[in-house]
């Protein structure tokens, strides 16, 4: 910011400006040969909104975040402030809404919510710039084109992750089934669910025997009913957002629903967590990074760009757990660690996708659902 | 001739401003009054019109933009679907309020009259744990409540869990939310309590005490009644804000404590629905002022100002 142009600076923009004009062909080889520019990028502070549990810790540090503050001479200010997708979403939209800036570059939201597509719609969200995210050609065939944003242009994903049951194996014995979570007596009170209307809904309709991907009236009540039971019961102490993590790892929760990396993440605090796919079949999502309105660009594409060499990518997604949407990154976590290459949840095995349900998108834009929904979750 | 004229027009002048003065003497509290008054119709009346005018708007679910429809239905809406919240919020907010005067009316009275040369510490140390912000003290009782804490184990071992606990657990009941409440809005209670008893002279208990009253009697005719006006603000103090608190609900409690608290902050946070979320504050705030009117009318208005 403080940074001011040199003469050289702007006689060598000039000389490659005019190279440019001169030979319109030689634009994109140019940029793609050059990198990102460090006159852009110098003495920025890059802010990252996100969730928790969701980036590599070592040493209460960031190792991942630590090695692009270096390499292109930036402040990281990464902020762990993503609890669930529609009460950040909430916090966000109002100045969205006005055109003014969140003091974000990057946030990361849910396919699984409305929200993604409601950013794009309302074009709250800057377009990626493609110039420096050549690592872009990473991401893996089955996401580049989602129906919201069908080009990829406004959205990279970040990671993707399973909805399940995790459960505390030393306070309990496996819970496999979402019928057992909910009517366990052992289990009463010790149980939260998902306030994210997609993640519960997609396993308790597994568990109904009804398609979440296809909604229709009578397969959403039927689960909404079977929640409403398990809550009247007191089998179902709260929903929550990731805050679960904490009553989990506290050992107040012994079962819940929750997402696949997590209890992996928190065996550093507690290592009787186990997560499991339901019997009837388990959620899948992805989370998308984005650029908010007034974010830098820029400075934002840089770092998608960063985390999509396959050899970040494999070190932030050994450590979380969940699954890497990186080409590439396999092969290098099969040298630096071998057991996460291995590991189903950040690579899925073909016969574990088979188990694994999207929800349906257009039923997350009912707002009789949505109603019907706020309304079980107590507000 | 100069001078004549100055000194004709001289006094005439100072009349003038005399008469100014005199002539709007009765302005002057109301001139002193405007900064407050200006304040208060800036940063209040104007917001609360914007909510009332925004509780009347119907809302596009897409781009979020709220239109002016008159929906009064937005109110009907409300309180048929949150009724259940609402009675709540004032069931918690007066049990704590009660309990909060039970335990700060003896800790005012001690520090008051016993205190001596120890009473601000005291007072500090009734305010200490709020120079941590709200949210964290609340946190900090969720690990003490915690369902493998120290507190559960011991209620547990004297078979008294599920006396004042539901399920095995304190956490997640409605015990856990209304202490959370008592709580964090004792201080309310306690400090004008202090303030009411210190203020009592001492000769005066010393003169019941004389006429042969018993220290009971004393209590009842005298302290008591020279303590109402702390009574009154603490419980005001009190039972407002808890009534709208949602944090010790949500950090404590489940869905089946939620109070209509939670419910505005979710309509207003996570669901953007302004128009339901302005149309629950105004009937939140209409209720209090209902109750609030009421009480202070049975306790006397007077009682207020001491």
């Amino acid at each position: 910011m403080t940074d001011s142009l040199t003469r050289s600076d702007l006689l060598r923009r000039a000389a490659v400006g005019g190279a440019a004009l001169a030979f319109p062909g030689t634009l994109a080889a140019l940029a793609r040969a050059a990198g990102p520019d460090p006159n852009k990028l110098r003495g920025k502070t890059f802010v990252f909104s996100n969730w928790p549990l969701y980036i590599d810790v070592k040493a209460h540090r960031h190792p991942s975040l630590d090695q692009f503050s270096k390499k292109y001479g930036v402040k990281v200010r990464y902020i762990e402030d993503i609890n669930d997708n529609d009460s950040f979403f909430g916090k966000i939209q109002a100045q969205l809404r006005r055109g003014q800036s969140i003091g974000r570059d990057l946030i990361v939201m849910t396919d699984n919510s409305p929200y993604p597509a409601l950013l794009v719609k309302n074009k709250w969200v800057e377009k990626l710039d493609k110039s420096v995210l050549p690592n872009s050609k990473n991401l893996v065939p089955g996401l580049r084109h989602p129906a919201w944003d069908p080009n990829r242009d406004y959205s990279l994903p970040w990671v993707s992750g399973l909805d399940g049951i995790g459960y505390n194996a030393k306070l309990t014995k496996p819970v496999t089934t979402v019928d057992q979570l909910f009517t366990d007596k052992r289990l009463k009170g010790k149980v939260t669910l998902l306030n994210e209307m997609a993640d519960t809904m997609t396993l308790v309709m597994l568990s109904n025997g009804d398609d979440p991907a296809k909604v229709d009236d009578a397969s959403f009540d039927r689960a909404l009913k079977k929640i409403q039971k398990a809550v009247k019961s007191g089998q179902v102490r709260q929903f929550t957002g990731n805050d679960y993590s904490g009553l989990m790892a506290k050992g107040d929760v012994w079962a819940a629903f929750v997402w696949s990396g997590d209890m992996v993440q928190l065996h550093a605090d507690n290592k009787y967590l186990r997560f499991v796919i339901p019997k009837s079949g388990g959620g899948i999502w992805t989370d998308n990074m984005m650029i908010p309105k007034h974010g830098d660009a820029y400075l934002a594409s840089v770092y998608m760009n960063f985390v999509y060499d396959p050899k970040i990518a494999a070190e932030i997604d050994g450590y979380v757990n969940y699954i890497c949407d990186v080409q590439g990154a396999a092969k290098v976590l099969q040298k630096t660690d071998p057991a996460a290459a291995k590991n189903p949840l950040i690579f899925p095995t073909p016969a574990m996708l088979k188990q694994l349900h999207q929800f349906d998108p257009v039923a997350l834009f009912n707002p009789d659902y949505k109603q019907k929904w706020q309304k079980l979750l107590g507000a | 001739m100069a001078e004549a004229a100055g000194g004709l027009t001289a006094p005439a002048g100072r009349a003038h401003a005399g008469g100014l003065i005199h002539r709007h003497r009765s302005l002057t509290p109301y001139l002193l009054l405007a900064p407050g008054l200006a304040f208060l119709a800036l940063f209040f009346l104007v917001p609360l019109g914007f909510l009332a005018h925004q509780s009347l708007e119907t809302q596009n679910p897409i781009d979020f933009t709220n239109s002016f429809t008159w929906a009064w239905h937005n109110y009907s809406d409300a309180l048929s679907t949150y009724d259940a919240q609402l009675i709540r919020s004032f069931e918690y907010a007066a049990i704590a309020t009660a309990i909060a005067l039970l335990l700060s009316y003896p800790l005012a009275y001690w520090i008051a009259f016993r205190g001596g040369r120890w009473k601000n510490l005291f007072l500090l140390m009734i305010i200490a744990p709020f120079f941590v912000t709200y949210l964290i003290r609340t946190l900090a009782w969720e690990t003490i409540l915690s369902d493998q804490g120290p507190v559960v184990h011991f209620l547990r071992y004297v078979h008294l869990i599920n006396v004042i606990g539901d399920n095995d657990r304190l956490l997640a009941t409605p015990t856990a939310v209304v202490a959370g409440i008592t709580y964090n809005f004792l201080p309310f209670m306690a400090l004008p309590l202090y303030v009411a008893l210190e203020q009592i002279d001492p000769r005066l208990i010393e003169a019941g005490q004389d006429l042969y009253a018993s220290k009971v009697r004393t209590f009842l005719h005298v302290t008591l009644p020279l303590s109402m006006p702390g009574v009154l603000a603490g419980t005001l103090l009190t039972f407002i804000p808890a009534a709208g608190d949602f944090i010790n609900a949500q950090l404590l409690g489940t869905p089946k404590q939620y109070m209509i608290g939670n419910v505005i902050q979710s309509k207003f946070l996570a669901l953007t629905d302004y128009p339901s979320a302005a149309a629950l504050s105004l009937i939140l705030m209409a209720v209090i002022l209902v109750m609030v009117a009421v009480y202070v009318r049975v306790l006397g208005t007077e009682k207020l100002t001491g």
